[in-house]
Protein backbone atom coordinates (compact mmCIF):
# COMPACT_ATOMS: atom_id res chain seq x y z
CA UNK A 1 0.00 0.00 0.00
CA UNK A 2 0.92 3.54 -0.80
CA UNK A 3 2.28 5.48 2.05
CA UNK A 4 0.76 9.00 3.00
CA UNK A 5 3.39 11.20 2.75
CA UNK A 6 1.63 14.16 3.05
CA UNK A 7 -0.88 14.68 6.10
CA UNK A 8 -2.59 17.96 6.56
CA UNK A 9 -5.02 18.19 9.52
CA UNK A 10 -7.31 21.16 10.05
CA UNK A 11 -4.96 23.47 8.71
CA UNK A 12 -5.56 27.55 9.02
CA UNK A 13 -3.38 30.59 8.34
CA UNK A 14 -3.74 34.02 9.56
CA UNK A 15 -1.89 36.86 8.73
CA UNK A 16 -2.36 40.48 10.76
CA UNK A 17 -2.90 43.71 8.04
CA UNK A 18 -2.75 46.94 8.61
CA UNK A 19 -5.07 49.31 7.13
CA UNK A 20 -4.89 52.55 6.32
CA UNK A 21 -7.42 55.04 4.77
CA UNK A 22 -6.70 57.25 2.45
CA UNK A 23 -5.99 60.85 2.69
CA UNK A 24 -3.60 63.13 4.72
CA UNK A 25 -6.80 62.57 7.30
CA UNK A 26 -6.00 58.60 6.89
CA UNK A 27 -2.15 58.68 6.65
CA UNK A 28 -1.73 61.25 9.98
CA UNK A 29 -4.91 58.72 11.83
CA UNK A 30 -2.74 55.84 10.52
CA UNK A 31 0.90 57.37 11.83
CA UNK A 32 -0.60 57.70 15.81
CA UNK A 33 -2.79 54.88 15.68
CA UNK A 34 -2.01 51.68 13.81
CA UNK A 35 -5.10 49.25 12.93
CA UNK A 36 -4.60 46.03 12.43
CA UNK A 37 -7.11 43.20 11.70
CA UNK A 38 -6.11 39.43 11.15
CA UNK A 39 -6.97 38.12 7.96
CA UNK A 40 -7.38 34.00 7.38
CA UNK A 41 -5.97 33.17 4.60
CA UNK A 42 -6.00 29.67 5.20
CA UNK A 43 -9.10 28.25 6.64
CA UNK A 44 -9.62 24.66 8.81
CA UNK A 45 -8.02 22.35 5.49
CA UNK A 46 -7.27 18.85 5.36
CA UNK A 47 -6.30 16.23 3.13
CA UNK A 48 -3.53 13.94 2.18
CA UNK A 49 -0.77 13.37 -0.67
CA UNK A 50 0.72 9.44 -1.53
CA UNK A 51 3.90 9.54 -1.94
CA UNK A 52 5.17 9.74 -5.55
CA UNK A 53 1.68 11.86 -6.82
CA UNK A 54 1.79 14.82 -8.57
CA UNK A 55 -0.85 17.09 -7.17
CA UNK A 56 -1.89 20.44 -8.77
CA UNK A 57 -3.35 23.23 -6.75
CA UNK A 58 -5.60 25.27 -8.30
CA UNK A 59 -7.13 28.64 -7.61
CA UNK A 60 -7.63 32.52 -8.33
CA UNK A 61 -5.06 34.92 -7.18
CA UNK A 62 -4.43 35.10 -3.79
CA UNK A 63 -6.82 32.14 -3.16
CA UNK A 64 -4.16 30.86 -0.90
CA UNK A 65 -2.20 28.14 -2.99
CA UNK A 66 1.15 29.26 -2.33
CA UNK A 67 0.37 29.78 1.13
CA UNK A 68 -0.74 26.27 1.01
CA UNK A 69 3.13 24.89 -0.46
CA UNK A 70 4.64 27.49 2.13
CA UNK A 71 3.48 25.77 4.98
CA UNK A 72 3.88 22.59 3.43
CA UNK A 73 7.74 23.31 3.20
CA UNK A 74 8.33 24.61 6.91
CA UNK A 75 9.35 28.25 5.51
CA UNK A 76 6.02 29.62 7.30
CA UNK A 77 4.31 28.97 10.39
CA UNK A 78 0.74 27.73 10.89
CA UNK A 79 -1.63 29.66 13.07
CA UNK A 80 -3.47 26.38 13.61
CA UNK A 81 -3.78 22.82 12.46
CA UNK A 82 -1.31 19.94 12.02
CA UNK A 83 1.11 19.38 9.37
CA UNK A 84 3.02 16.13 8.57
CA UNK A 85 5.39 15.98 5.82
CA UNK A 86 7.40 12.30 5.21
CA UNK A 87 6.71 12.27 9.24
CA UNK A 88 8.53 15.65 10.04
CA UNK A 89 6.72 18.74 11.46
CA UNK A 90 7.88 20.96 8.28
CA UNK A 91 8.45 24.08 10.71
CA UNK A 92 10.81 22.79 12.67
CA UNK A 93 12.86 22.61 9.46
CA UNK A 94 15.24 19.54 10.79
CA UNK A 95 18.19 18.48 8.47
CA UNK A 96 17.19 15.52 7.70
CA UNK A 97 13.78 17.22 6.71
CA UNK A 98 15.35 20.05 4.42
CA UNK A 99 17.49 17.23 3.07
CA UNK A 100 14.02 15.64 1.60
CA UNK A 101 12.47 18.46 0.31
CA UNK A 102 12.95 21.37 -2.30
CA UNK A 103 10.88 24.48 -3.16
CA UNK A 104 11.11 26.37 -6.69
CA UNK A 105 9.42 29.52 -6.98
CA UNK A 106 8.70 30.94 -10.84
CA UNK A 107 10.02 34.37 -10.05
CA UNK A 108 12.50 34.19 -7.42
CA UNK A 109 16.05 32.90 -7.60
CA UNK A 110 18.42 31.42 -5.40
CA UNK A 111 21.15 31.49 -8.06
CA UNK A 112 24.20 33.30 -7.65
CA UNK A 113 23.54 36.59 -9.95
CA UNK A 114 26.72 37.46 -11.36
CA UNK A 115 28.17 33.81 -11.27
CA UNK A 116 27.93 30.49 -13.92
CA UNK A 117 25.00 28.18 -12.46
CA UNK A 118 28.14 25.87 -11.66
CA UNK A 119 29.00 27.74 -8.53
CA UNK A 120 25.67 27.90 -7.07
CA UNK A 121 25.90 23.60 -8.04
CA UNK A 122 28.62 22.90 -5.95
CA UNK A 123 27.81 25.26 -3.01
CA UNK A 124 24.22 23.92 -2.66
CA UNK A 125 26.13 20.71 -3.05
CA UNK A 126 28.38 21.44 -0.39
CA UNK A 127 25.12 22.69 1.79
CA UNK A 128 23.75 19.32 1.15
CA UNK A 129 26.73 17.47 2.30
CA UNK A 130 27.62 15.76 -0.95
CA UNK A 131 30.89 15.11 -2.14
CA UNK A 132 32.77 16.69 -5.42
CA UNK A 133 32.35 13.80 -7.34
CA UNK A 134 28.91 12.58 -6.45
CA UNK A 135 27.90 16.40 -7.00
CA UNK A 136 29.83 16.04 -10.44
CA UNK A 137 27.55 12.97 -10.78
CA UNK A 138 24.57 14.54 -10.43
CA UNK A 139 25.24 17.93 -12.01
CA UNK A 140 26.25 15.57 -15.43
CA UNK A 141 23.01 13.75 -14.79
CA UNK A 142 20.78 16.87 -14.39
CA UNK A 143 22.32 18.88 -16.94
CA UNK A 144 21.81 16.06 -19.32
CA UNK A 145 18.04 15.54 -18.40
CA UNK A 146 17.44 19.35 -19.09
CA UNK A 147 19.47 19.61 -21.80
CA UNK A 148 21.96 22.32 -20.32
CA UNK A 149 25.39 21.95 -21.29
CA UNK A 150 27.47 25.30 -21.99
CA UNK A 151 25.03 27.79 -19.74
CA UNK A 152 26.62 25.82 -17.08
CA UNK A 153 29.63 28.17 -17.42
CA UNK A 154 27.88 31.77 -18.20
CA UNK A 155 27.11 34.14 -16.00
CA UNK A 156 23.77 33.78 -14.61
CA UNK A 157 22.94 37.20 -15.67
CA UNK A 158 23.67 36.24 -19.06
CA UNK A 159 21.45 33.20 -19.45
CA UNK A 160 17.71 33.80 -21.21
CA UNK A 161 14.85 33.01 -19.03
CA UNK A 162 14.67 29.10 -19.72
CA UNK A 163 18.39 28.76 -19.11
CA UNK A 164 18.40 30.38 -15.89
CA UNK A 165 15.19 28.46 -15.02
CA UNK A 166 16.01 24.93 -15.94
CA UNK A 167 19.44 26.01 -13.99
CA UNK A 168 17.19 26.77 -10.90
CA UNK A 169 15.52 23.63 -11.37
CA UNK A 170 19.13 21.81 -11.65
CA UNK A 171 20.28 23.76 -8.39
CA UNK A 172 17.32 22.53 -6.58
CA UNK A 173 17.17 19.01 -7.35
CA UNK A 174 20.93 18.64 -6.95
CA UNK A 175 20.34 17.28 -3.27
CA UNK A 176 17.65 14.52 -4.92
CA UNK A 177 14.57 15.70 -2.52
CA UNK A 178 12.06 13.33 -2.92
CA UNK A 179 9.36 16.10 -2.26
CA UNK A 180 9.26 18.78 -4.38
CA UNK A 181 6.71 21.82 -3.92
CA UNK A 182 6.48 24.19 -7.06
CA UNK A 183 5.35 27.61 -7.08
CA UNK A 184 4.43 28.47 -10.70
CA UNK A 185 7.54 26.70 -12.21
CA UNK A 186 6.80 27.58 -15.66
CA UNK A 187 6.16 31.43 -15.17
CA UNK A 188 7.43 33.19 -18.22
CA UNK A 189 8.55 30.55 -20.07
CA UNK A 190 7.73 30.56 -24.23
CA UNK A 191 5.74 27.10 -25.19
CA UNK A 192 8.65 25.04 -25.78
CA UNK A 193 10.44 25.56 -22.75
CA UNK A 194 7.47 24.65 -20.67
CA UNK A 195 6.84 21.90 -22.57
CA UNK A 196 10.85 20.55 -21.81
CA UNK A 197 10.11 21.41 -18.13
CA UNK A 198 6.86 19.30 -18.05
CA UNK A 199 8.57 16.61 -19.43
CA UNK A 200 11.24 16.74 -17.40
CA UNK A 201 9.16 16.94 -14.36
CA UNK A 202 7.25 13.27 -15.59
CA UNK A 203 10.56 11.86 -16.15
CA UNK A 204 11.89 12.64 -12.62
CA UNK A 205 8.15 11.60 -10.82
CA UNK A 206 9.28 8.15 -12.92
CA UNK A 207 12.55 7.83 -12.08
CA UNK A 208 12.54 8.79 -8.43
CA UNK A 209 9.14 8.11 -7.23
CA UNK A 210 9.12 12.33 -6.13
CA UNK A 211 5.98 13.59 -4.64
CA UNK A 212 5.16 16.98 -6.35
CA UNK A 213 2.83 19.36 -5.05
CA UNK A 214 2.26 22.31 -7.91
CA UNK A 215 0.59 25.35 -8.07
CA UNK A 216 0.26 27.09 -11.78
CA UNK A 217 -1.94 29.16 -13.96
CA UNK A 218 -1.03 27.52 -17.02
CA UNK A 219 -3.90 24.62 -17.48
CA UNK A 220 -1.60 22.77 -19.77
CA UNK A 221 1.00 22.15 -16.67
CA UNK A 222 -1.52 21.13 -14.50
CA UNK A 223 -3.35 18.53 -17.33
CA UNK A 224 -0.73 16.95 -18.37
CA UNK A 225 1.53 16.24 -14.98
CA UNK A 226 -1.52 15.62 -12.38
CA UNK A 227 -3.65 13.58 -12.10
CA UNK A 228 -5.15 14.82 -8.78
CA UNK A 229 -6.23 18.47 -8.21
CA UNK A 230 -7.00 20.61 -5.20
CA UNK A 231 -8.93 23.51 -5.63
CA UNK A 232 -8.33 26.79 -3.38
CA UNK A 233 -11.29 28.73 -3.27
CA UNK A 234 -10.81 31.71 -0.68
CA UNK A 235 -8.69 29.81 1.47
CA UNK A 236 -10.63 26.68 1.85
CA UNK A 237 -10.68 23.28 -0.66
CA UNK A 238 -13.40 23.66 -2.85
CA UNK A 239 -12.47 20.34 -4.71
CA UNK A 240 -10.14 17.08 -3.67
CA UNK A 241 -10.09 14.64 -6.43
CA UNK A 242 -9.26 13.43 -9.88
CA UNK A 243 -8.99 16.03 -12.51
CA UNK A 244 -10.93 14.42 -15.48
CA UNK A 245 -13.88 13.55 -13.07
CA UNK A 246 -13.71 17.90 -12.13
CA UNK A 247 -13.76 18.12 -15.92
CA UNK A 248 -16.41 15.59 -16.95
CA UNK A 249 -18.46 17.78 -13.27
CA UNK A 250 -17.61 20.89 -15.16
CA UNK A 251 -18.21 20.08 -18.83
CA UNK A 252 -20.56 17.49 -19.26
CA UNK A 253 -21.02 17.90 -22.89
CA UNK A 254 -19.16 18.30 -26.00
CA UNK A 255 -19.47 20.74 -29.01
CA UNK A 256 -20.18 18.85 -32.58
CA UNK A 257 -19.41 20.61 -35.34
CA UNK A 258 -21.39 18.81 -38.36
CA UNK A 259 -20.73 19.69 -41.96
CA UNK A 260 -23.92 18.74 -44.26
CA UNK A 261 -23.85 18.61 -47.80
CA UNK A 262 -27.51 20.12 -48.61
CA UNK A 263 -28.50 23.60 -46.49
CA UNK A 264 -32.04 21.05 -46.52
CA UNK A 265 -30.03 18.33 -44.28
CA UNK A 266 -29.13 21.28 -42.21
CA UNK A 267 -32.09 22.91 -41.81
CA UNK A 268 -33.74 19.30 -40.88
CA UNK A 269 -30.88 18.81 -38.43
CA UNK A 270 -31.88 21.81 -36.79
CA UNK A 271 -35.40 20.75 -36.06
CA UNK A 272 -34.44 17.41 -35.28
CA UNK A 273 -34.26 18.06 -31.48
CA UNK A 274 -30.48 18.39 -30.75
CA UNK A 275 -29.44 21.49 -28.51
CA UNK A 276 -28.22 23.86 -31.54
CA UNK A 277 -25.22 25.99 -30.58
CA UNK A 278 -24.94 27.77 -33.60
CA UNK A 279 -25.61 27.49 -37.51
CA UNK A 280 -24.62 28.73 -40.86
CA UNK A 281 -25.62 28.00 -44.00
CA UNK A 282 -25.01 23.98 -44.69
CA UNK A 283 -22.53 23.73 -41.03
CA UNK A 284 -24.60 23.66 -38.17
CA UNK A 285 -22.61 23.26 -34.40
CA UNK A 286 -24.57 21.24 -31.70
CA UNK A 287 -24.01 20.41 -28.03
CA UNK A 288 -24.46 16.54 -27.02
CA UNK A 289 -23.78 14.88 -23.52
CA UNK A 290 -21.22 13.38 -22.64
CA UNK A 291 -23.14 9.91 -22.28
CA UNK A 292 -25.06 9.83 -25.24
CA UNK A 293 -22.10 10.71 -27.70
CA UNK A 294 -22.49 7.58 -29.61
CA UNK A 295 -25.88 7.04 -29.87
CA UNK A 296 -26.09 10.08 -31.06
CA UNK A 297 -23.49 10.33 -33.94
CA UNK A 298 -25.20 6.93 -35.01
CA UNK A 299 -28.60 8.63 -35.49
CA UNK A 300 -26.83 11.63 -37.11
CA UNK A 301 -24.85 9.42 -39.64
CA UNK A 302 -27.64 7.54 -40.38
CA UNK A 303 -30.34 9.78 -41.32
CA UNK A 304 -28.16 12.64 -42.50
CA UNK A 305 -25.98 13.42 -45.24
CA UNK A 306 -22.58 14.47 -43.59
CA UNK A 307 -20.01 15.83 -45.61
CA UNK A 308 -17.66 15.90 -42.25
CA UNK A 309 -17.70 15.98 -38.57
CA UNK A 310 -15.64 17.54 -35.81
CA UNK A 311 -16.21 16.74 -31.83
CA UNK A 312 -14.72 19.68 -30.20
CA UNK A 313 -13.47 19.16 -26.03
CA UNK A 314 -14.73 22.64 -25.05
CA UNK A 315 -11.27 25.02 -24.26
CA UNK A 316 -9.51 23.65 -20.50
CA UNK A 317 -9.23 27.29 -19.73
CA UNK A 318 -12.36 27.66 -19.62
CA UNK A 319 -13.92 25.00 -17.80
CA UNK A 320 -11.38 25.51 -15.18
CA UNK A 321 -11.85 29.42 -14.63
CA UNK A 322 -15.51 27.75 -13.49
CA UNK A 323 -13.55 26.09 -10.48
CA UNK A 324 -11.91 29.38 -9.60
CA UNK A 325 -14.83 31.04 -8.89
CA UNK A 326 -16.96 28.33 -7.38
CA UNK A 327 -17.24 27.63 -3.89
CA UNK A 328 -17.35 23.86 -3.33
CA UNK A 329 -17.96 21.30 -6.07
CA UNK A 330 -19.69 18.12 -4.55
CA UNK A 331 -18.41 14.83 -6.82
CA UNK B 1 32.80 15.46 12.12
CA UNK B 2 30.18 17.88 12.09
CA UNK B 3 33.11 20.74 12.82
CA UNK B 4 34.65 19.36 9.54
CA UNK B 5 31.28 19.38 7.30
CA UNK B 6 30.66 23.39 8.77
CA UNK B 7 33.72 24.16 7.71
CA UNK B 8 33.17 22.24 4.28
CA UNK B 9 30.35 24.08 3.79
CA UNK B 10 32.21 27.76 4.86
CA UNK B 11 34.78 26.91 3.14
CA UNK B 12 32.66 26.57 -0.23
CA UNK B 13 30.63 29.32 1.13
CA UNK B 14 33.53 31.33 1.07
CA UNK B 15 35.21 30.43 -1.97
CA UNK B 16 32.05 31.13 -3.84
CA UNK B 17 31.59 34.77 -2.62
CA UNK B 18 35.44 35.32 -3.01
CA UNK B 19 34.86 34.83 -6.84
CA UNK B 20 31.51 36.73 -6.73
CA UNK B 21 33.26 39.79 -4.50
CA UNK B 22 35.96 39.83 -7.55
CA UNK B 23 33.41 40.88 -9.85
CA UNK B 24 32.70 44.20 -7.39
CA UNK B 25 36.21 44.89 -7.34
CA UNK B 26 36.45 48.25 -8.24
CA UNK B 27 32.94 49.32 -6.24
CA UNK B 28 35.08 47.31 -3.09
CA UNK B 29 38.56 49.41 -3.81
CA UNK B 30 36.10 52.78 -3.80
CA UNK B 31 34.60 51.24 -0.37
CA UNK B 32 37.81 50.75 1.01
CA UNK B 33 39.08 54.32 0.13
CA UNK B 34 35.63 55.67 1.69
CA UNK B 35 37.28 54.26 5.08
CA UNK B 36 39.74 56.87 5.63
CA UNK B 37 38.13 58.88 8.03
CA UNK B 38 40.74 57.89 11.08
CA UNK B 39 43.10 59.28 8.85
CA UNK B 40 41.34 62.96 8.91
CA UNK B 41 40.92 62.52 12.82
CA UNK B 42 44.47 62.12 12.61
CA UNK B 43 45.16 65.43 10.87
CA UNK B 44 42.58 67.12 13.06
CA UNK B 45 44.76 65.68 16.22
CA UNK B 46 47.77 66.08 15.09
CA UNK B 47 47.05 70.21 13.61
CA UNK B 48 45.56 71.28 17.24
CA UNK B 49 48.16 68.91 19.07
CA UNK B 50 45.89 67.55 20.81
CA UNK B 51 47.85 64.28 21.81
CA UNK B 52 49.82 66.25 24.40
CA UNK B 53 46.88 66.39 26.66
CA UNK B 54 46.71 62.34 26.72
CA UNK B 55 50.36 62.15 26.15
CA UNK B 56 50.71 60.32 23.10
CA UNK B 57 53.22 60.83 20.66
CA UNK B 58 52.50 61.57 17.08
CA UNK B 59 54.21 58.74 16.10
CA UNK B 60 52.31 56.68 18.28
CA UNK B 61 49.01 58.55 17.59
CA UNK B 62 49.56 58.23 13.58
CA UNK B 63 49.76 54.61 14.28
CA UNK B 64 46.71 54.38 16.00
CA UNK B 65 44.59 55.76 13.41
CA UNK B 66 46.42 53.52 10.70
CA UNK B 67 45.37 50.87 12.85
CA UNK B 68 42.04 52.14 13.15
CA UNK B 69 41.98 52.41 9.35
CA UNK B 70 42.58 48.60 9.24
CA UNK B 71 40.68 47.11 12.21
CA UNK B 72 37.27 49.41 10.68
CA UNK B 73 38.48 47.76 6.90
CA UNK B 74 38.30 44.28 8.36
CA UNK B 75 35.35 44.65 10.54
CA UNK B 76 33.04 47.06 9.10
CA UNK B 77 29.25 45.06 8.63
CA UNK B 78 26.14 46.03 6.83
CA UNK B 79 24.49 42.54 7.65
CA UNK B 80 21.30 44.06 8.46
CA UNK B 81 20.73 46.26 5.03
CA UNK B 82 21.19 43.24 3.39
CA UNK B 83 19.14 41.06 5.38
CA UNK B 84 16.17 43.84 5.44
CA UNK B 85 16.16 43.94 1.67
CA UNK B 86 16.59 40.25 1.09
CA UNK B 87 13.98 39.41 3.85
CA UNK B 88 11.37 42.27 2.64
CA UNK B 89 12.01 41.04 -0.57
CA UNK B 90 11.70 37.65 0.05
CA UNK B 91 14.46 36.30 -1.31
CA UNK B 92 16.26 34.50 1.86
CA UNK B 93 12.50 32.34 1.19
CA UNK B 94 14.97 29.66 -0.71
CA UNK B 95 17.97 30.00 1.89
CA UNK B 96 15.74 28.95 4.80
CA UNK B 97 14.50 25.56 3.23
CA UNK B 98 18.40 24.75 3.09
CA UNK B 99 20.38 23.01 5.70
CA UNK B 100 22.52 26.23 6.83
CA UNK B 101 21.29 28.90 8.22
CA UNK B 102 21.13 31.89 6.01
CA UNK B 103 23.13 34.18 8.07
CA UNK B 104 26.15 31.50 7.48
CA UNK B 105 25.57 33.82 3.87
CA UNK B 106 25.87 36.82 4.85
CA UNK B 107 29.38 35.83 6.93
CA UNK B 108 30.60 34.41 4.06
CA UNK B 109 29.98 37.23 2.05
CA UNK B 110 31.54 40.08 4.70
CA UNK B 111 34.92 37.80 4.90
CA UNK B 112 35.50 37.18 1.37
CA UNK B 113 34.40 40.83 1.07
CA UNK B 114 37.55 41.37 3.29
CA UNK B 115 39.96 39.76 1.33
CA UNK B 116 39.31 41.28 -1.42
CA UNK B 117 39.99 44.35 0.48
CA UNK B 118 43.52 43.48 1.82
CA UNK B 119 45.24 44.43 -0.92
CA UNK B 120 43.45 48.32 -1.85
CA UNK B 121 44.44 48.55 2.39
CA UNK B 122 47.44 47.51 1.75
CA UNK B 123 48.39 50.54 -1.11
CA UNK B 124 46.75 52.79 1.13
CA UNK B 125 48.96 52.01 3.85
CA UNK B 126 51.53 52.08 1.89
CA UNK B 127 51.01 55.50 0.33
CA UNK B 128 50.45 56.59 4.32
CA UNK B 129 53.54 55.66 5.37
CA UNK B 130 55.14 57.38 1.93
CA UNK B 131 53.78 60.49 3.85
CA UNK B 132 54.69 59.62 7.73
CA UNK B 133 57.89 57.82 7.04
CA UNK B 134 58.69 58.24 10.87
CA UNK B 135 54.81 55.86 11.52
CA UNK B 136 56.93 52.60 9.87
CA UNK B 137 57.11 50.08 12.46
CA UNK B 138 56.94 46.41 12.42
CA UNK B 139 54.96 44.52 15.07
CA UNK B 140 56.16 41.56 16.56
CA UNK B 141 54.87 38.27 15.21
CA UNK B 142 53.07 37.51 18.58
CA UNK B 143 51.05 41.40 18.34
CA UNK B 144 50.24 40.92 14.82
CA UNK B 145 48.49 37.14 15.70
CA UNK B 146 46.58 38.57 18.98
CA UNK B 147 45.58 41.65 16.50
CA UNK B 148 44.45 39.62 13.97
CA UNK B 149 42.50 37.71 16.42
CA UNK B 150 40.98 40.72 18.27
CA UNK B 151 40.33 41.97 14.93
CA UNK B 152 38.23 39.29 13.88
CA UNK B 153 36.82 39.35 17.64
CA UNK B 154 35.61 42.94 16.76
CA UNK B 155 33.87 41.86 13.54
CA UNK B 156 32.11 38.76 14.99
CA UNK B 157 30.51 41.76 17.45
CA UNK B 158 29.52 43.70 15.47
CA UNK B 159 28.43 41.02 12.89
CA UNK B 160 26.33 39.37 16.12
CA UNK B 161 25.09 42.62 17.09
CA UNK B 162 23.41 43.68 13.56
CA UNK B 163 22.49 40.25 12.85
CA UNK B 164 20.20 40.39 16.37
CA UNK B 165 18.62 44.28 15.09
CA UNK B 166 18.27 42.08 11.42
CA UNK B 167 16.43 39.56 12.94
CA UNK B 168 13.96 42.53 13.87
CA UNK B 169 12.78 42.66 10.33
CA UNK B 170 10.51 39.94 11.02
CA UNK B 171 8.49 41.80 13.52
CA UNK B 172 9.06 45.35 11.99
CA UNK B 173 9.91 46.32 8.42
CA UNK B 174 12.73 48.59 8.56
CA UNK B 175 14.85 47.09 11.20
CA UNK B 176 17.92 49.30 10.14
CA UNK B 177 16.59 52.42 11.12
CA UNK B 178 17.63 51.05 14.60
CA UNK B 179 20.74 50.07 13.63
CA UNK B 180 20.93 53.96 12.98
CA UNK B 181 20.73 54.57 16.88
CA UNK B 182 23.58 52.52 16.99
CA UNK B 183 25.94 54.14 14.74
CA UNK B 184 26.56 57.33 17.13
CA UNK B 185 27.65 55.36 19.93
CA UNK B 186 29.71 53.32 17.50
CA UNK B 187 31.23 56.32 15.86
CA UNK B 188 32.16 58.27 19.25
CA UNK B 189 32.89 55.23 21.61
CA UNK B 190 34.81 52.68 19.73
CA UNK B 191 38.28 54.75 19.23
CA UNK B 192 37.08 55.98 15.27
CA UNK B 193 37.54 59.44 16.12
CA UNK B 194 39.09 59.58 18.94
CA UNK B 195 41.17 56.60 21.06
CA UNK B 196 39.40 56.33 24.36
CA UNK B 197 41.95 57.20 26.28
CA UNK B 198 41.53 60.51 25.77
CA UNK B 199 37.92 60.91 27.16
CA UNK B 200 37.16 61.79 30.97
CA UNK B 201 37.84 58.95 33.39
CA UNK B 202 34.21 58.69 34.53
CA UNK B 203 32.70 58.49 31.13
CA UNK B 204 35.62 55.85 30.46
CA UNK B 205 34.83 53.34 32.92
CA UNK B 206 31.30 53.11 31.83
CA UNK B 207 32.59 52.91 28.54
CA UNK B 208 34.75 50.25 28.98
CA UNK B 209 31.53 48.37 30.32
CA UNK B 210 29.81 48.62 26.50
CA UNK B 211 31.14 46.46 23.30
CA UNK B 212 32.17 49.95 21.48
CA UNK B 213 35.73 50.33 22.73
CA UNK B 214 36.25 46.67 21.86
CA UNK B 215 35.53 47.11 18.52
CA UNK B 216 38.23 49.50 17.02
CA UNK B 217 39.96 51.25 20.08
CA UNK B 218 41.27 47.83 21.32
CA UNK B 219 42.41 46.18 18.26
CA UNK B 220 43.74 49.14 16.96
CA UNK B 221 46.15 50.17 20.15
CA UNK B 222 47.25 46.35 20.30
CA UNK B 223 48.62 46.60 16.62
CA UNK B 224 50.02 49.85 17.17
CA UNK B 225 52.20 49.04 20.18
CA UNK B 226 49.75 51.40 22.30
CA UNK B 227 49.40 50.89 26.25
CA UNK B 228 46.60 48.58 26.24
CA UNK B 229 45.08 45.37 28.78
CA UNK B 230 45.61 42.77 26.45
CA UNK B 231 44.40 40.12 28.80
CA UNK B 232 40.93 42.11 29.57
CA UNK B 233 40.40 43.62 26.05
CA UNK B 234 40.59 39.96 24.76
CA UNK B 235 38.37 38.43 27.69
CA UNK B 236 35.89 41.82 26.96
CA UNK B 237 35.64 40.63 23.65
CA UNK B 238 34.77 37.01 23.97
CA UNK B 239 32.28 37.86 26.92
CA UNK B 240 30.16 39.92 24.41
CA UNK B 241 30.21 37.22 22.06
CA UNK B 242 28.93 34.67 24.63
CA UNK B 243 26.35 37.05 25.42
CA UNK B 244 25.05 38.31 22.21
CA UNK B 245 25.28 34.58 20.44
CA UNK B 246 22.19 33.21 22.69
CA UNK B 247 20.41 36.07 22.15
CA UNK B 248 20.72 35.96 18.45
CA UNK B 249 19.71 32.39 18.23
CA UNK B 250 16.43 33.00 20.54
CA UNK B 251 15.70 36.18 18.47
CA UNK B 252 16.33 34.20 15.20
CA UNK B 253 14.12 30.95 16.28
CA UNK B 254 11.12 33.44 17.50
CA UNK B 255 11.18 35.22 14.24
CA UNK B 256 11.15 33.07 11.46
CA UNK B 257 7.82 32.34 13.24
CA UNK B 258 6.54 35.16 12.17
CA UNK B 259 8.18 34.90 8.76
CA UNK B 260 5.27 35.64 5.99
CA UNK B 261 7.87 35.21 2.86
CA UNK B 262 6.44 38.39 1.47
CA UNK B 263 7.19 39.22 -1.49
CA UNK B 264 7.64 35.34 -2.90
Amino acid sequence: MVQNIIDVRNLSKSFDISSKEPGLKGTIKHFFRRQTKSLKVIKDISFEIKEGEIVGFLGANGAGKTTILKMLCGLIYPSEGSILVSGYLPFRRKENFLKKITLIMGQKQQLIWDLPPIESFYLNASIYDLDKFEAKKRIKKLSEMLEIDEELFIPVRKLSLGQRMKSELLAALIHEPNILFLDEPTLGLDINAQRNLRKFLQIYNKETNATICLTSHYMKDITSLCKRVICVHEGAISYDGKLDLLLKKLSPVKEILIVCRSEEDSIKLQNYGFTVKNKTKNEITIEIENNSITSSLKTILNNFDIEDLFINEPPIDEVIGKVLIKKDYDI
Amino acid sequence: MISNLINRKIFTLLKVQYSNMLEYRVEIALWAISGIIPFFMLNIWTNNNLNESINISDVLLSRYFLCAFFVRQFSVVWVVFSFEEDSLMGKISPYLIQPLNPFFRYFAQHLAEQITRFPFALIIAFVFFIFNPESIWIPNLGILILSILSTFLSFLIQFLIQSILACLCFWTERASSIERLLFIPTLFLSGLLAPVVSFPAYVKSWIYLTPFPYLIDFPANLLSGNETNISRGLSMQILWIFLLFPLFKKIWSEGTKKYTAMGS
